[in-house]
């Protein structure tokens, strides 16, 4: 059915837990790609379509959409454990944890050196300003969320040369870090580099990079696991070991960078910061119909509160603003107002600076011939005069235009719709024993029985 | 594989709904991107100059192998001189029109650059017909 492009295997950290998932329609229908259906009473989550943005996970109402995860004890393979943590991990504590106390507890959890990941944000502002020079395609989007990349990649594609290709901060960090511990005398096998993840998306694009060959990062620790690892050894009495191994390079610019606007109050020209996916969904359909090149930038971030709302973030993400806001000040009030220039030169930003080709990989194409586009493309609007176009689901696809694409594609059948059943049913085309059996596919075999422990019911709790 | 859009005219936030229609319609037909782009931007500006001068307008969109058609019919005040229109720059938009970051007389020019084949003909006093015909592959002649 895809092109053998689209064949390539795209990593994705979202899956359905099959014995949690109950079979219904929150995640199918909150998706923004239609990259979900239903099939035998479980969820499935096209490879092609997803582009880990999480919005399945926080729609979930059981929990059984899971963000994969590297095993801590896979750190201790290496002697010198890095963890590199994104500002919003702090954030999330109250004002009253001072730093030095989450960084003791990562310390305890096993790491041995404790780097912000937005230490190098200086020189990703330097890429991007010999970025913007060398091209001229406005507006240029950050690269910075990579669940916008994949939905440029899959939804946008005319919009792919438009990406600005500088490495984010956390592929930045962990080349400067991994450079700067080998020159230090430590053999490259024995560092281990961690991301402490705020999100799926970051850690889909650490396993499968778009437009880079090889990520600098070891492996991802989600931010919840640490979180409440960090909080259980907080509330214990501990004596202070030795401090790890951190540096000083954390600027105000840092601090704010992941928060909506973090990147536009450095762009000169006419800049726009947008969060959430459904508002960057709604842009990013605008300006692909009008040229807005008088738009010099753009920062689309697919959280709500960027990624103080990472769907991995337990902290509330208001308070988790306000905090980094704190923090900053607190910063900016100590430091000069130059950028770090991170002179000692352990990575070269001509070399290490960008990401490589991103290509488009659209979704939603009917057949790679025309001729035989046009036709499932007629045959689906006359489908559609059929499909009572209200969008309930009840088919197994988010709405009545996903079912008509499924159905011309080979991947349903009208019969799915329960409502052309009942109208078969009427015209003595399908039998009720057969309309049964096409639900209890859809919906698997125990969905019509009675349940009282679904939510609502007699037993929900038990 | 016929499409039929009615415009009204003044509404200025539905336009666009129609270039967003025909963008996925393409996307669904395979359509390489770059062809894409240019027709969604010539159809754009299509219907903004309906929205923007017109009482009311038919987009009509005809998709075979070779091309894609777009024909935009408009009752309205028509276009006395063509050729002047198709200046860039110049323009005959309201001030509330130019105020709403419309009307900046690039919209004719517009739809010439992002098109392969571009017909105007209009009745001052009754209304315009725009052809564009854009090739799916470039044209072997």
């Amino acid at each position: 059915m895809q092109d053998k492009d689209q064949n390539r295997d795209f990593h994705h950290a979202l899956t359905v837990h099959d014995d949690l998932c109950i079979g219904c329609t929150h995640c199918m229908t909150a998706c923004p790609t239609q990259a979900i259906r239903v099939r035998k009473g479980k969820a499935i989550i096209s490879a092609n379509k997803c582009v880990d943005c999480g919005e399945c996970y926080k729609a979930c109402p059981v929990g059984a959409i899971v963000v994969e995860q590297d095993d801590l004890e896979m750190i201790f393979k290496f002697p010198v454990r890095v963890i590199l943590i994104p500002s919003v991990l702090i954030g999330q504590f109250p004002r009253k944890i001072m730093t030095s106390s989450i960084y003791n507890a990562l310390k305890e959890i096993g790491f041995t050196h404790i780097y912000e990941v937005e230490n190098t944000v200086d020189m990703v502002l330097e890429a991007s300003r010999q970025y913007m020079h060398q091209h001229k395609e406005r507006p240029m989007i950050s690269s910075y969320c990579p669940a916008i990349i994949r939905l440029i990649q899959v939804k946008y594609p005319s919009l792919v040369g438009n990406i600005m290709r500088v490495n984010p901060p956390i592929d930045m960090s962990a080349m400067y870090y991994r450079e700067k511990l080998k020159a230090s005398g430590i053999a490259e096998e024995k560092i281990g580099l961690f991301y402490a993840t705020p999100c799926a998306a970051k850690i889909a694009s650490v396993k499968s990079p778009v437009g880079e060959i090889e990520s600098a990062v070891t492996g991802v620790i989600n931010i919840n696991f640490l979180y409440n690892r960090i909080l259980k050894f907080l509330q214990r009495k501990y004596t202070e070991s030795e401090p790890p191994h951190t540096d000083e390079l954390l600027s105000s610019r840092g601090i704010l960078w992941s928060l909506t606007r973090g990147e536009v109050i450095h762009s000169n020209g006419r800049a726009l910061a947008i969060d959430g996916i459904k508002n960057v969904n709604e842009f990013l359909e605008n300006i692909e119909n009008q040229k807005l090149d008088e738009i010099d930038f753009l920062e689309l971030r697919a959280c709500d509160e960027s990624c103080a709302g990472g769907i991995l973030i337990s902290g509330n993400r208001f308070l988790t603003v306000e905090r980094l806001k704190n923090r900053a000040e607190e910063y900016k009030a100590r430091e000069d107002d130059k950028e770090r220039k991170l002179s000692e030169g352990y990575i070269d930003i001509s070399k290490h600076g960008f990401l490589g080709d991103i290509r488009p990989r659209p979704m939603g194409k009917l057949d790679e011939d025309i001729s035989n586009a046009l036709k499932k493309m007629e045959r689906q609007r006359r489908i559609m005069c059929f499909l009572p176009g209200f969008d309930c689901a009840g088919c197994g696809a988010p709405d009545c235009q996903t079912l008509s694409e499924d159905i011309v594609l080979g991947k349903a059948q009208i019969t799915h719709c329960i409502f052309m059943q009942q109208q078969m049913i009427k015209q003595n085309l399908l039998s009720q024993s057969q309309a049964i059996r096409i639900t209890e596919n859809i919906w698997g075999e125990e969905r019509l029985e009675k349940n009282c422990n679904k939510s609502g019911a007699e037993d929900e709790n038990n | 594989m016929q499409f039929r859009h009615k415009i009204a005219g003044g509404n200025f936030a539905k336009a666009g709904n129609v270039a967003s229609d025909v963008k996925k319609i393409l996307r669904q037909l395979n359509i390489d991107h770059s062809v894409s782009k240019r027709v969604v931007i010539a159809l754009y500006e299509g219907e903004v100059n309906v929205v923007a001068h017109a009482y009311s307008g038919v987009i009509e969109v005809e998709i075979d192998e070779i091309k894609i058609k777009i024909t935009i019919t408009d009752k309205g005040p028509g276009i006395s001189d063509i050729e002047k229109a198709m200046e860039e720059g110049y323009s005959t938009a309201t001030p509330q029109v130019r105020e709403m970051g419309f009307g900046a007389g690039m919209g004719l020019s517009n739809m010439k650059k992002n098109s392969d084949e571009m017909k105007i003909s209009s009745v001052p006093g009754e209304g315009t017909i725009v052809e564009l015909i854009t090739y799916i592959k470039p044209y072997a002649g």
